[in-house]
Order: structure tokens, then sequence, then C-alpha cells
């Protein structure tokens, strides 16, 4: 019973921090523009197969890996530059139509670059499960947990103590401010989508040898990060992350004792629900508008 | 310092600002004063780069800035204390501060926050409370502070004393006159004419986006078109 209920707690927890990282790039480039960028999903897949195609080609996984992250990170500077940058002063939701049509023409490039089969990325560290307390774990969900857990700590460490990343949340809160301040607001959106870019590639690296991945894998992480976000409050990063590990624990619960069947409506049935009865989430500031 | 020469600028299709000429000198307090709505603000936006010139020019220390980059002009000295405060409200008193010297070497901070807060003991004594949870007086000084972390050759001033007591307004206006003993730069907007034009070596008299009177401090004072239009004598 007990140990039941830990395995799902366990598998609730790897995907939930999977979305949490999902989450944080939703909630860094809506505080720099107030976007909802509809890419982010494209972003874990773009890590993922990356990291596949690199590793395939007889790259070492310790490589291959910062080199998919990096080139995520590219195309998201890429998206800022060439189509959200352009686009200044446009409407939110156009912007938002904007980043629909990227993650459209991402998958497309996709299946152009790659392919559209699914593929697996061997796991970091072995295979064989780990017992605890009855329930076992993966090798790879603890690199989940790890990395996840250090990427939180870095980004605490970086926005509470860095001036940069100060800069940037002056600029979520107050952009004329902070160009009065001599912040670059241009740079500071680069670098939101930059950063933001390489947390879903990390993501998608991450979950790769648990789930595979493919040229369409972002669409459903994109969606649950997006509700994660939502749920926590969009533009919150605690609020993210509290978010993304929620949703992966009620996804599991839900499939563990009710059926697995409406595993992918639960992300919907809480877009809708916190949209309803609480706009602006569990860590949101009041108004769903401001940042 | 600062040359302002036929300086045009828009909103859209209205034009806020119809060709002004002015001049800041090095060390000079020059006071701007008109009527809600004459374009103060919409200048010293324009002066910093925040809002476009559609024509004319700036040139501040003979390099024409006209089209310059906001953060690069700051980079050049010219800091805004902007209308409103405009302090980061969630963020510490002590962070808006040290992003107010975010374009300055680094290790220069920690001096400079020493100097700032010497100036404002108050902000000292709040350094970790949130920006936004202090009053109107000590956001206006936590304005001026973070301008003046930014080491500003010419500081450009928006209604200082806007929305304050009288108790208030004097306190901001002895740190004004204290800032000019220094021999900073000060570029001073105000609709509260006489306290701008009392401590001003000389001023502007702005109106609907053209400049109409300028003269000394003192003589705008004792001009009539201004004691009535603007000093409600
Ligand atoms: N963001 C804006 N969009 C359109 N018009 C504006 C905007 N800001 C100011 N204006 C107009 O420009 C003129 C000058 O405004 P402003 O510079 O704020 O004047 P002041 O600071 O002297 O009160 C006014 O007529 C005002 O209505
Ligand atoms: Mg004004």
């Amino acid at each position: 019973m007990l140990a039941q209920l830990l395995q799902f707690l366990l598998a609730g927890l790897t995907v939930g921090a999977i979305y949490a990282l999902v989450a944080l790039g939703f909630a860094i480039i809506h505080n720099a523009s107030h976007v909802i960028n509809f890419a982010q999903g494209e972003f874990v897949m773009i890590g993922g197969m990356a990291t596949v195609s690199l590793a395939n080609s007889g790259l070492p996984l310790p490589l291959a890996i910062p080199i998919a992250v990096l080139a995520a990170a590219a195309v998201g500077v890429v998206l800022e530059k060439f189509a959200v940058e352009p686009a200044r002063g446009a409407s939110v939701v156009t912007l938002i139509i904007i980043t629909i049509g990227a993650s459209i023409l991402l998958r497309g490039l996709a299946t152009l670059v790659w392919d559209k089969k699914l593929h697996a990325l061997p796991p970091f560290s072995g295979d064989q499960p780990i017992e605890l307390a009855g329930a076992t774990i993966l090798p790879q969900s603890l690199w989940v947990l790890g990395v996840t857990l250090g990427i939180v700590l870095l980004l605490g460490w970086f926005f509470g103590r860095t001036l940069t990343g100060k800069a940037m949340l002056a600029t979520a809160h107050n952009p004329l401010a902070a160009q009065l301040c001599g912040v670059n607001v241009r740079f500071v959106l680069m670098l939101s989508f930059g950063l933001s870019a390489a947390l879903g590639a990390i993501a998608g690296i991450l979950i790769a040898p648990i789930t595979l991945t493919s040229w369409d894998v972002g669409v459903m992480l994109g969606l649950k990060g997006f509700a994660a976000a939502i749920l926590g409050g969009l533009g919150s990063g605690t609020g993210a992350v509290v978010g993304g590990i929620l949703l992966g624990i009620a996804e599991s619960l839900g499939a563990g004792y009710i059926s697995s069947a409406y595993k992918d409506a639960m992300a919907f049935v809480i877009i809708l629900a916190v949209l309803f009865f609480m706009p602006s989430g569990l860590f949101g500031s009041k108004s769903a508008e401001r940042v | 310092m600062l040359e302002v020469g036929t300086l045009t600028s828009h909103y859209g299709r209205i034009q806020a600002l119809k060709g002004l000429d002015l001049t800041v000198r090095e060390g000079e307090l020059v006071a701007l004063v008109g009527a809600n709505g004459a374009g103060k603000t919409t200048l010293l936006r324009t002066l910093s780069g925040v809002q476009p010139a559609s024509g004319g020019s700036i040139v501040f220390d003979g390099a024409d800035i006209t089209h310059e980059r906001a953060d690069r002009r700051v980079k050049r000295g010219i800091v805004q204390v902007p209308e409103g405060r405009q302090v980061f409200g969630p963020l510490s008193v002590e962070d808006n501060l040290r992003l107010g010297g975010y374009t300055r070497p680094r290790d220069e901070g920690d001096a400079e926050l020493e100097r700032v807060y010497s100036m404002f003991p108050a902000l000292k004594e709040r350094r970790r409370q949130a920006a936004g949870t202090l009053s109107g007086g000590q956001q206006q000084m936590l304005a001026m502070g973070r301008a003046l972390m930014a080491r500003p050759r010419l500081l450009l001033l928006d209604e200082p004393s806007m929305g304050l007591a009288p108790r208030l307004v004097e306190e901001i206006y002895a740190k004004v006159r204290a800032l000019k003993q220094a021999r900073t730069t000060i570029f001073l907007v105000d609709q509260n004419a006489r306290a701008a034009l009392s401590v001003a070596d000389r001023g502007y008299v702005l109106e609907t986006g053209r400049i109409v009177l300028a003269g000394a401090g003192r003589e705008l004072l004792g001009n009539e078109q201004v004691k009535a239009a603007y000093l409600g004598l």
C-alpha cells in the first residue's frame, strides 16, 4: 500500500521536475516580455533530438549534451531576435501567435533535419532500478531530480544574488525604470529567451532516456509546462517549480489510482480550473496581467 | 554640456515637442517649468532616449546622441529620476540602489552605496525593506539615490516634489541644493514653479511643446507672465 504510494510519488516527482523546468522557461520569458512562448516545448524537443543525433554520430554524452543545450539556447536567441524583437510594440496576442507560428516552423524543421521516428537516448548511468523502501527508482530519475534541484538553486542564486539577475527582475517589473538605470532591455530579452531555451533543452535531455524523444515531443511537454506555470502563477519562479511538481504528482496519482487514460487530461483540467477559480495561481501576484 | 536644437518628438501623430532649443552648462542648475501636459516629461524622456526624437538634435559633451540607445546615455552620465519615482517595488531598497549603479564598475558599488546612505539615512535604516512599502517621500529619496548611484554628470529630475506634503517638498529641495553645492549639473522639471525657479540658476518656460520664456531663475520668478500663469499671483 505505502510502497505503492511511494512508487507513484517518485514517478510523479520525476516527471514533475521536468514540468518544473519547462514551466520556469515560461515564467522567465513571460516576465521579460509578457509573452507566453508557445514554442517553449520545441526547446525541449531540440534538446532531446539534438543530443540523440550528436550521440548517434559518435559524440560522447558529456560532450553531446552541452552542445545540444547551447544549440537550443541559440535557437531561443534567434527566435527572440528575428521573430519577437521585430514585432516589438505589437499586442501580446500578436506576439503569442508569432510564438505559435515559430513552434510549427521548428517542428517542421525538426522533421527535415532529423526524422519522424521515435528515438531513445541511453540512460546516463545504467538502467538498474534502485530499491527504496519497497519502491524502486531508476538511476535516470535521480539524474532528473538532482539536476533539477541544482538548476533551481542556481537560478535562485542568479536572480537573488547577481546584479544581472536582479536587472532581469527589475526589467520585468518596470522596463522604463530599468532602462533609466542603464539596463539594456533588449539584451535582457535575449538573455531570457536563451536561458528559457536552455532550461527546456535540459528538460528534454533528462527525460529522453525515460520516455523517448521525437520531433513532436514538445507539444505535450510544452502544454504540461504551461499548465504547471499557470498553476504556480505565471511569472513566479517558485510557482513554476511547485506547479510542476504538483502537476507531476497529480498525474501520477491519477494514473495510478484512477486510470492512466486520463493522465494527460489532468493538465487541461488544471489549466481550466486555475483560470476559472484562481487566475493568478498559487504564487502569482494579484492581477493576472502583472508579472 | 547639453545642447538641444529644434528638438521634436511625436506620440503617433500627436506632436508633443515642437522644436525646442535649450542649453545646460556644466555645474548649472537649470529649471524647466510649465503646465500639466506642456511636454516636460516628454522632453526628459527624449533626452534619456526612452522616447524617440523625430527631429532636431541632442548634443552632450560635443557628441551627437540624438538617436543613441538609452543605456549608452546612462553610461555617458545622463541619468534621470523619472516622474512618479518608478522604484522597483518588489525589490529591496538596497537592490534598487545597486541597480542604479548598474553601469558602474562593480568594485565601486559599496563606496557609492555608503555615500548615498549618508545622504539619505532613512534609506539605510530600511535597506532590506521592499521598496514598494516605503512612503511617497522615501520613494522619492530612493529614486534620487538610485540615480546618484550611476554617478550622474547630468541629473534629470522630473517632478521631484509631486504629491508630497510641504515639509517633504522642502526636504527634497534641500537635497537638490546640496547636490548643486557639490557641483552636480541638474536639469530640473517641476510644476511647482516657485520651488524650481528659486533654486535654479536659469529657467525655461514650456508651453504646449514650445519654449516661450527663458532667463535667470530669479528674473523668471519676477516675470509678470510667469507670476500670473504659474505662481498663482
Ligand atoms: N504615452 C503617450 N501617448 C500619447 N500622448 C502622450 C503620451 N504621453 C504624453 N502624451 C501627450 O503629450 C503631451 C505632453 O505630455 P507630458 O510630456 O507628459 O507633459 P508634462 O510632463 O509637461 O505634464 C500631452 O498632451 C500628453 O497628453
Ligand atoms: Mg510630466
